[in-house]
């Protein structure tokens, strides 16, 4: 197994992101239960949208208290490769691998959209020239409204930490940021769901390249380069 | 009968249910003096206070179909066609939704139910519960859910107690369909004064299973062990169906602990720890959903549908409340329960699977010989029933019909005493229509609702029908999904308005290049009990019965919702009509949309010629009346089978059904994806209604849009003319960004699109934003 694909009480876009990783990328991957270890042969971590624990608290905040976190966090330290994605990007700010939080929509309704983000310029895997400067992903979300204190803010966009921006702001999301990497570049947090938009019938496919890029170290070992900050 | 059953009961243990069941108390629980009488004579004695909560709400409208289950039987439930794809695989009223094959060894069941009382009292909680409910309906089949949809009704959006409702039952059905994980493909809305005060919150779900995989609800094999599974029961929800079977009034409201309190959260721990469970060979036996009257009627359905007995110890039931008597535990609706009956001697593995879920397993009773329904509470019998009296044997009615006045007079209407349409009020007309609430955009609904999830959403809402890629089943398919109702034609004419949202249903799947397999309809009527709603019912049942006959699409489950009366008003009969509908091959999925110019938009069927019953009538004089449209099924059939033909052979770039609002609505509509493109709409003659009004704004049935490559023109022409089905060329697709029609080469409308669209896609919005 190489991608492990986290399974919360509560996840729904677990299958969706396995059938993206598996079915059309042809990437070895599994759902592994929150209450399970993480497997030994794990290269990289997927953190699948949907409602952890019902979203109870705050979105998020319960999941990282299940079993499995010890492991994503150790997996974390040692520069392994997590991609949260909407639920999975809540779950890891609260966790604290990634910085800020993800609060209701300023429209305080859920979005469901095929929503225009630009790429930022960030690293070496993640730019306009590698995934082009617009791509159209779907967003599906009540809360994700981005924040992080002013200095902290400065600090990621200084680093180059933002991937992806929204073309016309749809949750009030601070600087329309949509994506972030941590410091190190790899732990990746985003909103707009990549894995609805990897088919023929999706309304892009411009998703392919972003899971692509995040796959790269798993896909193509030798070109890694950690943090090209 | 033996002695055995007429010996009296003993005590209860809570003394609050030891009471003489007196007159005013069999009243209360919604039973009429003959009907006390039959529950004597089945029993041969008095029953109890547990007892009679227990007959009340299996012999309701809404568990019992009491009014309607004469009437239901009119529906065909099978194919005639035994070749054609769509058998019947599990057929209506049979378990708790129907399922039909869609081929390679898969089924979809689906069903849609109404929730129309508790959204009305409380609509978050009330459309919330609604999905539930519908939902677990289907994976209680063994079906893995993919997707949703809903048809609702409101009262004009001008009222602020309207907007609540609306705002409020859109946030539920978002809430607990997104939370779920299910795609929700929107459905329809409407909005008509009728609806003020007793909206409709009817939900839909399908979903796709191996044809054996298709589990059943009958609790069978003596001495095999019954499972109550999910979270506690409460005292939410008590009495919920026999409060579904009673008018609304100003004191509804008194009765929000009848509505049921959903967590959305529990049922996605609970589908998934069901398809875990039911995934394991030989395990499961029965199982049923908890859904109105709760524990009683998964108790006695099972039994009954297992021709055993079955006996239940409510001390084992979970409970999150203290001092819960039998009554209450057997009448509550706390929602995302299941009852479960599973092989003797593998108690583990189901326990098992449910720890894993965090879920409770409890083991509350068993499978007995005999045909009795036990219940014991604390060491004593509290109920003991015969499961059939309560499933089989309900009273039946034959309520008297009469045809309402306005019927009569919608027949005998003349068109003359509505006046002509003048040229230059065409345009200010077609404004007013694209404003009004039930034509606009829909947007603001649906993207509320999570309708990507799953990763299959290939059409989304807004076009004719939503259609979902099987792509979670692993196999090549699509599904198509189209609620329809125009309520306005079945007040005028119930038969036929009822067979026009037949027709129409059909007609937009076909529009997204798919062929209907078969319905699920949602029967939304007033009380049954006046000769005059009775009528409308009654008539819509029988055409809806003719249509489906007709056209070898059967019925495979459905609802009934009557009562649905407020104040001094009563809903015009709402018979809503689900169909599925398939897609084999990815090109032939179609949408309403015409994407670039080199086109040609093409009317099949001929010039509209009818305005009785129209939305201009609506938006230009305020006038519910008229002679509704004639509907012709062998035009029909002709039109449909021609699109799917002309699709099948790639002729169609996008495909639009003609519906409220009329011709110049429909071509707006096609435009509204890319507002840049425009049209000049040219035709010779009015036709032969000879008025300008019906030509344009004419709600005629039997009407599609297509949009056609300008090289592939001829190809279809000829192969129209070869149907001798009428197809006229309206015009050709440019990119001015205007809409123009001239009629014998006169231009009467020449309009922005991109204003259009403006007005038609803020319309919703815009209401919703002003307090």
């Amino acid at each position: 197994m190489k991608v492990a694909i986290l399974q919360f009480p509560g996840s729904n876009c677990d299958w969706d992101a396995e059938h993206a990783v598996k079915d059309v990328l042809g990437i070895n991957a599994a759902r592994i239960w929150h209450k399970s270890s993480l497997p030994s042969e794990t290269e990289a971590i997927i953190v699948p949208g949907g409602f952890s624990f019902g979203d109870y608290l705050r979105c998020g905040a319960i999941a990282r208290f299940s079993p499995i976190m010890k492991d994503v966090k150790s997996f974390a330290e040692k520069g392994g490769q997590i991609l949260g994605i909407c639920n999975g990007f809540q779950i890891l700010c609260e966790a604290g691998l990634l910085p800020g939080a993800l609060i209701r929509n300023d429209c305080l309704e859920f979005r469901c959209v095929n929503q225009k983000v630009k790429v930022v310029d960030s690293n070496d895997r993640f730019n306009p020239a590698k995934l082009g400067s617009e791509l159209v992903i779907p967003i599906a979300h009540g809360e994700g409204n981005y924040r992080l204190k002013s200095a902290e803010l400065d600090k990621l966009e200084s680093n180059n930490q933002v991937l992806l921006r929204y073309d016309d702001n749809p949750n009030g999301s601070i600087n329309d940021i949509a994506g972030i990497r941590n410091e190190q570049g790899n732990v990746y947090g985003m909103m707009p769901h990549p894995e609805r938009a990897v088919e023929s019938y999706h309304p892009s496919t411009d998703g392919i390249s972003i899971l692509k890029s995040f796959l790269e170290p798993v896909l193509n070992p030798s070109s890694v380069e950690l943090s090209a900050s | 009968m033996t002695e055995n059953i007429v010996r009296p009961l003993p005590l209860n243990p809570d003394p609050l249910l030891n009471v003489e069941i007196t007159t005013e108390l069999v009243a209360q629980h919604g039973l009429l003096p003959e009907e006390y009488e039959t529950i004597l004579k089945i029993l041969g004695r008095v029953p109890n206070l547990t007892e009679l909560g227990i007959f009340s709400v299996m012999w309701s409208e809404h568990c019992a179909y009491k009014n309607t289950r004469k009437l239901l039987r009119l529906f065909p439930t099978e194919k005639k066609d035994k070749d054609a794809i769509g058998q019947v695989l599990v057929k209506a009223g049979e378990e708790n939704a129907g399922v039909i094959d869609v081929g390679e060894g898969w089924g979809v069941a689906f069903k849609i139910e109404s929730h129309n009382h508790p959204s009305a009292i409380e609509p978050f909680e009330g459309a919330a519960t609604g999905v539930g409910g519908i939902v677990r309906d289907i994976f209680t089949m063994g079906a893995r859910p993919v997707l949703l949809t809903n048809s609702l009704r409101f009262g004009s959006l001008e009222s602020a107690q309207v907007k609540r409702l609306f705002r409020g039952v859109v946030s539920g059905i978002s809430h607990y369909g997104n939370c779920l994980g299910i795609p929700n493909m929107g459905g329809d809305v409407y909005f008509d004064d009728c609806y003020e005060g007793n909206p409709l919150v009817n939900a839909l779900c399908a979903g796709i299973l191996k044809h054996e995989e298709i589990q059943r609800g009958a609790a069978t094999g003596v001495g095999n062990p019954v499972y109550y599974v999910g979270p506690g029961t409460g005292r939410d929800g008590l009495g919920g169906a026999s409060f579904a079977s009673r008018e609304l009034t100003e004191e509804s409201a008194a009765d929000r602990p009848a509505v049921q309190k959903g967590d959305p959260f529990m049922e996605k721990l609970l589908l998934e720890a069901c398809l875990e469970m039911m995934a394991i060979p030989g395990l499961v036996v029965g199982i049923q959903d908890m859904g109105a009257a709760g524990l009683t009627c998964s108790t006695c359905e099972t039994a009954s549908r297992g021709n055993s007995g079955i006996e239940i110890d409510l001390d084992l039931v979970p409970q999150r409340e203290t001092g819960m008597n039998s009554y209450e535990i057997m009448l509550s609706e706390s929602q995302e329960r299941m009852l479960v009956i599973v092989q003797k001697g593998r108690e583990r593995e189901i326990e098992e699977v449910f720890e894993k879920w965090d879920l409770h397993a409890a083991h509350v009773g068993e499978v007995k010989n005999g045909d009795r329904m036990v219940v014991k509470h604390k060491g004593v019998v509290v109920a003991d029933l015969p499961a059939k009296s309560l499933t089989d044997e309900a009273p039946i009615y034959d309520q008297p019909a009469s045809e309402p006045a306005h019927v009569t007079a919608a027949r005998d209407w003349r068109v003359d005493s509505i006046p002509e349409l003048s040229p230059d009020s065409v345009e200010s007309s077609l404004l007013k229509l694209l404003a009004h609430p039930t034509i606009a955009s829909k947007r603001w609904v649906w993207q509320q609702y999570d309708h990507m999830v799953m990763s299959g959403c290939t059409v989304e809402p807004g076009s004719d029908a939503g259609v979902v890629h099987l792509s979670i089943a692993g196999i090549d398919k699509r599904l198509a999904i189209s609620n329809d109702c125009n309520n306005r034609f079945c007040y005028l004419d119930p038969y036929k308005g009822a067979q026009i949202a037949f027709a129409e249903c059909m007609r937009n799947l076909a529009c997204s290049g798919a062929k209907a397999l078969a319905v699920t309809d949602n029967l939304n009527f007033a009380n049954p009990n006046k000769p005059e709603a009775y009528f409308m019912l009654k008539e819509c049942v029988k055409g809806l019965a003719d249509a489906c006959t007709f056209f070898d699409v059967p019925v495979v489950g459905g609802n009934v919702s009557l009562y649905n009366e407020h104040g001094e008003g009563a809903i015009d009969p709402t018979p809503v009509i689900s169909m599925v509908g398939l897609i084999e091959k990815a090109e032939r999925v179609t949408r309403s949309f015409v994407e670039q110019s080199g086109q040609s938009i093409i009317l099949l069927g001929g010039l509209p010629n009818e305005l009785g019953g129209s939305y201009f009538l609506q938006t230009k004089y305020g006038k519910k009346e008229g002679t509704c449209p004639e509907v012709d099924f062998s035009e029909e059939k002709k039109i449909q089978d021609f699109l799917i033909h002309s699709i099948d052979s790639g002729l169609v770039e996008a495909a639009h059904d003609l519906a409220e609002g009329g011709l110049l609505v429909a071509v707006s509509e096609m435009l509204f994806e890319k507002p840049n493109l425009g049209i000049d709409l040219s035709v010779d003659s009015l036709g032969n209604s000879n008025r300008l009004d019906a030509l344009l704004f004419g709600e005629s049935q039997g009407r599609v849009l297509i949009s056609v490559s300008d090289d592939k023109l001829d190809e279809l022409l000829v192969l129209a003319g070869e149907k001798s089905l009428p197809a006229i060329v309206l015009g050709s697709i440019n990119e001015s960004g205007r809409l123009k029609f001239s009629l014998s080469g006169n231009e009467i409308l020449d309009s922005n699109v991109a204003q259009l669209h403006r007005i038609w896609s803020d319309a919703i919005p815009r209401k919703m934003n002003q307090n």
